[in-house]
């Protein structure tokens, strides 16, 4: 068994340096990313965002802008993520109003619940 | 789980550090706009400064700075504050989050928009810093009394 893991340990390792190599250079002008077009014919978000993202809100950080002003949506559900695992772990770890020894008084705190 | 031990060295040290630790994560939500930074990574900050002290002073001296029945609507609030942010803009006849309607007089297109972008990340500091407090005290509730 032990064998098998290390077989797919290696050959996953091997597989992602080969899809590694397909990757463009830091900085290259001409990768797929950065064209006017995507491949699909259809124009290019990034360069848009470049030309266009402190003409659009007066602030240097195009992460920023990009973050919160074009992608506002996203920035959104991330937060309400965070605060639905805040709000699951309060239901899960709250502490029991009950001791464990004390089953009358579990039993009509599960009455009372129900 | 090691019962807590008043030692003068460690509350001294994290009351001295834990301003300035404060004051940094304000900065970072604050200068957003202009360096790297924004509303999820001062958040955390702030969440460090303010965990700092539980972990130096015990749960219980804590709650005088920060109570433990503050942090889930704390961020609740912070995700009200974003969500009214675009709500607003919305009332006034934009799309939902289209900054450049909010109804703010003497500010025009661009700098609206700069507007909002801090409001929305002053919600999401807030939220942040909230709910990683909340989980600590929650994942501690069990051993509050030691």
């Amino acid at each position: 068994m032990k064998i098998v893991n290390w077989i797919l340990f290696i050959s996953f390792g091997a597989l992602l340096i080969h899809a590694s190599m397909g990757l463009p250079n830091r900085g290259d002008a001409d990768a797929v990313m950065f064209r006017e077009k995507s491949p699909a014919g259809s124009p290019g978000a990034s360069s848009y965002y470049i030309r266009n993202a402190y003409r659009d809100a007066e602030t240097p950080n195009m992460v920023t802008v990009v973050l919160a002003d074009y992608r506002g949506y996203d920035t959104l559900g991330e937060e309400t993520v965070i605060m639905t695992s805040g709000l699951i772990c309060f239901l899960l770890l709250r502490k029991k109003r009950n001791d464990r020894g004390d089953k009358k008084a579990l039993k009509a705190g599960t009455d009372a619940q129900i | 789980m090691r019962k807590y031990e008043f030692n003068p060295i460690i509350v001294t040290v994290s009351c001295a550090v834990s301003p300035f630790i404060m004051l940094f994560g304000l900065y970072v939500i604050f200068h957003g706009h202009y360096s790297p930074g924004g509303g999820f990574q001062g958040g955390t900050l702030l969440a460090a400064a303010l965990l700092l002290i539980r972990l130096a002073a015990g749960f219980d001296i804590a709650q005088l700075q920060f109570k433990r029945i503050l942090g889930t609507p704390l961020g609740s609030i912070g995700v009200l504050i974003y969500f009214g942010t675009g709500f607003l803009a919305m009332m006034s006849g934009g799309e939902f989050l289209n900054y450049g309607f909010l109804p703010f007089a003497g500010v025009t297109g661009a700098g609206l928009r700069s507007l909002g972008i801090l409001m929305v990340e002053i919600g999401v500091g807030l939220s942040v810093m909230a709910i990683l407090v909340a989980i600590y005290d929650d994942l501690l509730e069990g051993y509050s009394n030691d």
